[in-house]
């Protein structure tokens, strides 16, 4: 606490101290607009009847939200509800799945001596090298092979093991599990089953926030292993939905104001997830980043 | 090391993560190896039950991959891409980072928030929105410019901006976090020593930021390698992107549409060796330059 006070005031000093550089932060602004151009564009765009698409001015908002939206919705029978509860499996169910196997992983590897340690943490790191291309088609064929290919759990079981995580997690708990917390704990005669789930989990919670938060969205963004996956469109997550629609509409301007509103449907809940959970994204990036 | 002395548990607890890399992971990997070996022969007219099997080959299908010319061209279309992305979106990054952590910009948290945003747009969704942008019917940036986004030359540097809006704030995140994590005392003792905040950026903090520098260009050029969902998003918007316009769309099209998976497996081995070979040869540059004094 008290570091983290004296670091504040003397960087406000500096800061106080120096004149504002007009032409950095002119720089960041131009970089920010950029960056926020493509998505209040679709904004816009999704509240167009498509006559106003391609009449109205294109940075004027429009007067058919609620019809675009209510025709997404009634879009074959409903199927983007579909996609966006598909997305929610694979993405929630994922991450979380991912986050628990990461986090115990993790715990074993940095608390524990015990012979190939170190082989398995190299082989599972090692996973990190392999392009998703190599992996996605023997999984496809493979999944078909025990007649998984076209289902829920060939999108949902790939994307739970992620070497990342596991690095993430045990970096995580070397840090903030002390090992005098563990021996205390088996000579009040804790087993080691209990000492995981009641004592090394609890305090890995803010690093397992962070893992969650990125598999969420690296699951979330995936399109090349789903698109492999599925047939079936009633199981595609909102991705490969997006590029079906696109598929079908790309040619048909009546379809503009339909793809656009899905495409700004799709972005609006995450970028939500993304502004309220912002201050974790930035836990043990920088631990990740510099080995 | 000695046997553990907590008894099977560290085991039980990685049992998860060694039998999901075992399914997911090396059960496949192993898998295709052996599918680049085979090829279907067929005998006679191809007609009837045992007219078409498999027969071990060796590595003629890698042969065949490496003298393939749409293959070729694939490559040489996304080491452009690459090269492109790379430069532009890491640069931007770095410059973004070093800005953000000077401290004389204002309005830094917005700035930080809103070039971070792009992130949670999927590729698909990105590539959508700035297809749509590129269309001569909607665009509001076309008319400006008066640029056809989507023609053959330009389409590249039109696929490479949608890499670069998406990929741009993570990397600065990355940088800047490691940024805020160097001791502020460091830059008072060169500002006493007369640095500017220009010399400071590139005499302290640069080669501070070198690790994490090397290790987002590492991951940033496995990804280009692999690119595949910009392209394929974009192509039913334009028809200047063939369906093997770099050679994961090949892998796709020889899997799923023409089907000859052989040759598919062998191809997705040549890029894991490329992408390896690429990551670990600029490794190794960097740590001979870089490092030397380290």
């Amino acid at each position: 606490m008290m570091t983290a006070t004296t670091v504040t005031t003397s960087h406000r000093r500096t800061r106080a101290g120096r004149p504002i550089g007009v032409v950095p932060t002119a720089l960041l602004l131009i970089g920010a607009v950029y960056c926020l151009f493509p998505v209040c564009w679709v904004l816009i765009a999704a509240t167009k009847s498509p006559g106003e698409l391609f009449s109205t001015a294109t940075l004027s908002f429009g007067t058919g939200f609620l019809d675009n939206v209510a025709e997404l919705f009634a879009y074959r029978d409903g199927v983007f509800w579909l996609w966006a509860g598909n997305t929610l499996i694979y993405a929630g169910g994922g991450a979380l799945l991912s986050t628990a196997v990461s986090a115990v992983s993790g715990y074993a590897l940095a608390k524990y001596r015990f012979p190939g340690r170190d082989a398995i943490f190299t082989l599972l790191i090692g996973g990190v090298l392999v392009p998703a291309v190599v992996l996605a088609i023997p999984q496809y064929l493979l999944f078909s092979k025990i007649g998984l290919a076209d289902s829920h759990w060939a999108v949902l079981l790939p994307q739970i093991l992620h070497p990342y995580s596991i690095y993430l997690a045990r970096i995580y708990a070397a840090a903030a599990i002390p090992d005098s917390l563990l021996e205390a704990g088996r000579i009040d005669g804790a087993g080691e089953w209990r000492l995981m789930s009641r004592v090394a989990m609890p305090l890995m919670v803010p690093g397992m926030v962070t893992i969650f938060l990125f598999q969420f969205v690296a699951i979330w963004n995936n399109f090349l292993l789903p698109f492999i996956m599925l047939g079936d469109d009633g199981k595609f997550p909102l991705t490969v939905g997006l590029y079906t629609l696109l598929v079908s509409g790309a040619n048909q301007p009546a379809l503009y104001n339909l793809i656009l509103t899905g495409a700004f449907l799709s972005i609006v809940p995450l970028i939500a997830l993304f502004l309220t959970m912002q201050r974790y994204w930035k836990t043990d990036l920088s631990s990740g980043a510099v080995k | 090391m000695k046997r553990s002395e907590r008894g099977p548990w560290p085991y039980l607890f990685l049992t998860p993560a060694i039998v999901l890399f075992t399914l997911f992971l090396a059960v496949p990997i192993g898998y295709t190896v052996y599918l680049a070996m085979l090829r279907t022969r067929v005998s006679g007219l191809g007609l009837g039950r045992g007219a078409r099997r498999e027969v071990f080959v060796g590595f003629d299908n890698f042969a065949a991959a490496l003298a393939d010319t749409e293959l070729w061209s694939g490559w040489l279309r996304v080491l452009g891409y690459g090269a492109l992305v790379l430069v532009v979106m890491l640069g931007l990054a770095l410059l973004f980072a070093l800005l953000l952590d000077s401290a004389r910009v204002r309005l830094a948290r917005f700035s930080r928030i809103a070039i971070f945003l792009p992130y949670a747009v999927p590729g698909v969704a990105a590539t959508l929105l700035w297809g749509f942008l590129y269309l001569p019917s909607l665009s509001p940036i076309r008319d400006v410019l008066n640029v056809d986004f989507l023609d053959a030359t330009t389409v590249t540097y039109s696929m490479a901006n949608v890499a670069v809006w998406g990929g741009v704030g993570f990397n600065m995140l990355v940088l800047y976090t490691t940024l805020r994590a160097i001791p502020r005392d460091l830059y008072e003792a060169a500002r006493l020593d007369g640095a500017s905040e220009f010399q400071i950026a590139v005499r302290v903090k640069i080669p501070i930021l070198t690790p994490a520098i090397v290790l987002t260009t590492v991951f940033s050029i496995i990804a280009t390698i692999q690119v595949f969902t910009e392209p394929t998003t974009l192509r039913p918007l334009t028809n200047t992107i063939s369906s093997t316009w770099s050679p994961l769309m090949k892998v796709y099209r020889d899997a799923f549409v023409t089907g000859d998976l052989y040759s598919a497996a062998a191809t997705s081995i040549v890029i894991a060796a490329i992408s390896l070979v690429l990551s670990f040869g600029f490794l190794r540059v960097v740590r001979n330059h870089a490092f030397r004094e380290g």
